[in-house]
């Protein structure tokens, strides 16, 4: 692969997120924002009838064959560190750009106007909104920032597993299950939360081929019992 | 600079305004008093945009402000300090006093101005604002407030749950906010407090104006028929 190629991709990609980050906020702003000055169960509602019609829009699109993104030899490129281990190059990549993109998270929330505005939202709309805070357009924000992360986790998954119109749901388990661990409103917390969850998963399926979901449910569950806040706390939280 | 007309205000079947006017010029305090219920926190809450009007309007400098949601009412020039104080919990006290100037509004009034306000509030403005006591949340609530820039301040119960001293040292700074031509608009339970500070007052009961005038022409005994509502509800009488 040259570098112009890369640089003509990478610029191409961004335009990718910026166009899920553009959908994402126009889905907060004449979808989501309406069903939330209802009720907070209209919202739960709105967005599970939302996953039932992507999935299925989906369905009739691209079929519901398996598909995965054709990485060409790169997807089985690794480094050999010792003779018993080897990382893989993609692998590597995801956890760089999680990292990259948790701190640029965390930088964003907590240093510029926006972030402070979010936060502040977050814990009081009302509070936010007389303060001078436009509370629907940082919302609409947050959504673009949430859209267009997960058009980069998804290209990500795309890359290192295979994906059909129904994979979703299964996914969006770990997900959960990643940000309890770590703890509700910590980032870093929910990086921790994955990285255990996905230890929990490789070492269950060392111990039993089909184990390794299952143990990831058991370590979910038993952060679950025992330290129901998570590991992290999340800041300053009342 | 503010002008309230025939505002009517309902919580479904409640009527909890009905046909208020009130006008509150630049470097003029006007005090709100009146029982729980009479309606006081509603009317700031509306003025400042929370709840929509049934009737009447609200004014700024002349302009109609009644459909306006919230932020853009501050950034007209409004600012409300809400009952409660309503801080952000997770946000330190610095980034509390940030969020106010959200709306973007030019002015005299910054950082430095409020932690000159209230002088001890620079060595803690990274401290997160649940470790403060009320006094010292209430100053923060103040400062987000002016830091704003509002040409009209609204004050909902500051006295609530502070201690004598504190509420006085609280309602110390206003002097010098309304000597710069800033328009006070309070609402308060303590009515001595409010009357003390106050150049015009206006009483509420049960939604309605039952008595306004200067504090030095109202007797005790006028106030307490107007907020008990004992002389009958003839209408709004007058104290002058």
């Amino acid at each position: 692969m040259n570098w112009a190629n890369a640089i003509v991709q990478g610029i191409l990609l961004g335009g990718l997120y910026a166009l899920f980050a553009v959908f994402g906020y126009g889905v907060q702003r004449l979808i989501i924002q309406k069903s939330l000055e209802v009720s907070p169960l209209t919202t739960l509602l709105v967005t599970f009838g939302l996953s039932v019609v992507i999935q299925n829009l989906l369905l009739v699109a691209a079929s519901a064959d398996s598909h995965s993104f054709d990485l060409g030899s790169l997807i089985s490129a690794s480094m050999r560190v010792t003779p018993e281990l080897s990382i893989g190059y993609v692998p590597l990549l995801i956890f760089v750009t999680a990292v990259v993109v948790l701190s640029g998270l965390q930088l964003f929330l907590s240093r510029t106007a926006m972030g402070r505005a979010i936060r502040a939202s977050a814990d009081d709309q009302e509070a936010s909104s007389i303060a001078g805070v436009d509370t629907r357009h940082v919302f609409g924000i947050a959504a673009a920032i949430a859209f267009a992360t997960v058009a980069l986790a998804g290209l990500a998954l795309g890359s290192s597993s295979s994906f059909d119109p129904s994979a979703g749901p299964a996914r969006l388990i770990f997900a959960f299950e990643a940000v309890i661990i770590g703890g509700v409103g910590s980032l870093w917390g929910t990086l921790a939360g994955g990285v255990i969850l996905g230890v929990a998963q490789a070492v269950g399926a060392q111990i039993d081929p089909s184990g390794g979901v299952l143990a990831g449910h058991l370590v979910f569950l038993a952060v679950l019992a025992l330290r129901p806040q998570g590991l992290i706390r999340a800041r300053l939280a009342t | 600079m503010l002008e309230v007309d025939h505002l009517t205000v309902r919580h479904g079947y409640l009527q909890a305004l009905t046909e208020i006017s009130l006008t509150v010029a630049p470097g003029e305090t006007l005090a709100i008093i009146g029982a729980n219920g009479a309606g006081k926190s509603t009317l700031l809450r509306s003025i400042i945009g929370l709840h929509q009007p049934r009737a009447g309007s609200i004014r700024l400098e002349g302009r109609d402000i009644t459909g306006l949601p919230p932020h853009a009412r501050v950034r007209e020039g409004i600012a409300l300090v809400p009952e409660g104080r309503r801080l952000f919990p997770s946000l330190s006290v610095e980034e509390n006093l940030l969020v106010g100037q959200a709306s973007g509004r030019p002015g005299g009034y910054g950082l430095d101005v409020v932690y000159h306000l209230f002088s001890w509030m620079a060595d803690r403005r990274w401290e997160p604002t649940v470790h403060l006591s009320g006094g010292e949340q209430q100053a923060v609530a103040i400062g987000r407030a002016l830091m704003a820039n509002p040409k009209v301040l609204l004050l909902d119960e500051l006295s609530l749950g502070l201690a004598p001293t504190m509420v006085r040292r609280i309602y110390g700074v206003l002097p010098e906010l309304v000597a710069k031509g800033m328009a006070v608009l309070l609402v308060e339970q303590d009515v001595t407090q409010a009357l003390r500070i106050a150049n015009r007052f206006q009483c509420l009961l049960e939604g309605r104006t039952t008595l306004e005038g200067k504090p030095a022409d109202a007797t005790t005994a006028k106030i307490e028929a107007a907020y008990f509502g004992l002389a009958g509800r003839s209408g709004p009488g007058s104290a002058a």
